[in-house]
């Protein structure tokens, strides 16, 4: 039978900074993955604009009825891209401090 | 770089025992919302004064261009007189956003950067939409509407339909919260560039001119017509006409 050392004892590790850490490093890739959501509106709002475009060129009197129609049409369809920057603003912001207090 | 993104400061809070409500916090969104309900008042009572049928003041002239242009809005909107009721709520609820939005112009902070604002304006359109839905079709017919098409549909159509309120609300918040947060981040980086910069002067000179932010001015005024001019008429004018378009949707079923 193997002889158990009586002096090996378990080290108690203190996983406190190893947790602020983590929740740190979640927060931040967090924010980084939350602005990918830039990429929709960037792409339709370029389709929009080059069917406002298109509109124009071939009917030069309606510009001003096309483009604030564009304008419009734009605004509402910067709402998700808007949520993303919000959610990636909060996370780097307000996030870190909210969870430093829950871990103390 | 010190940069403060907290959110609006309180500066009262009066205990009540209120369980869910909690306290009554006199914060700096209703001090400045008051602020802006005394700017609209004021410039309502000012237009309205000495109305005459002949012979108009051009004050009374603007004041007419702009009631035409409400009306206007939303007869064109809604196809027809209808919805003339609809006038003076859409008229209110424009007026109060964009002055909300605009007088972050002043170095106030606006009243729209907290979502409570943003969130109470969506809940009435709410209560206002569902309204003319049961008007139009009955408790019955409301609760009905929810399995078109097929009865699995159910959970996606309820979540549509608090879907509005929530995008709504978040959409202006959103918008505004995000020309605040980009403003102070261009105020402090340039803070920083002009320190940096004027303390390479020598001596006590340098020392002090370090400490005004030359560089501050100017670059914030570029960047502040998209975030505080477009940017608040725009998000001010698609709430409004959001509002308009739903009431008038949920209205002819």
């Amino acid at each position: 039978m193997r002889n158990i050392p009586t002096n090996h004892r378990r080290k108690i590790m203190d996983y406190t900074i190893l947790a602020k850490g983590i929740a740190l490093a979640g927060c931040a890739i967090g924010a980084g993955c939350a602005l990918i959501a830039g990429i929709g509106p960037g792409i339709g709002e370029g389709n929009a604009v080059a069917k406002a475009l298109e509109a124009i060129g071939r009917q030069p009197e309606c510009k001003g009825d096309v483009t604030s129609t564009m304008l419009l049409g734009c605004a509402i369809a910067e709402t998700t891209g808007i949520y993303g920057f919000v959610t990636g603003l909060l996370l780097i912001f307000v996030a870190p401090g909210m969870f430093m207090g829950y871990l103390g | 770089m010190e940069f403060d993104i907290s959110g609006a400061r309180i500066f009262f809070r009066i205990p009540t025992g209120l369980p869910i409500l909690g306290d009554i916090l006199i914060t700096e969104t209703l001090v400045i919302s008051w602020i802006v309900m005394a700017i609209i008042t004021g410039l309502c009572i000012f237009l309205t004064r000495d109305l005459k049928v002949e012979k108009i003041s051009k004050r009374q002239a603007l004041a007419e261009m702009m009631v035409d242009a409400a009306t206007n809005l939303v007869r064109n909107n809604t196809g027809g007189t209808q919805f003339d009721k609809l006038i003076p709520f859409v008229s209110a609820l424009f007026a109060t956003s964009i002055v909300s939005n605009l007088i972050s112009l002043i170095g106030l902070r606006s009243p729209t950067a907290d979502l409570s604002t943003e969130a109470a304006w969506a809940v009435v359109v709410f209560i206002m939409i569902t309204s003319e839905k049961i008007k139009a079709g009955g408790i019955l017919g409301y609760m009905k509407g929810f399995t078109e098409p097929i009865a699995v549909m159910t959970p996606f159509n309820i979540l549509s339909e608090l879907a509005t309120p929530v995008s709504m609300a978040c959409r202006h918040f959103g918008n505004i919260l995000s020309g605040v947060v980009i403003n102070g981040l261009i105020y402090a980086a340039l803070a920083v560039a002009s320190s940096a910069l004027l303390g390479l002067i020598p001596g006590a000179v340098g020392d002090f001119l370090s400490h005004i932010p030359i560089l501050s001015v100017g670059l914030p005024a570029i960047t502040s017509v998209y975030f505080d001019w477009f940017s608040g008429c725009m998000q001010a004018f698609i709430f409004t006409m959001l509002t308009i378009m739903y009431i008038a949707n949920a209205a002819n079923g």
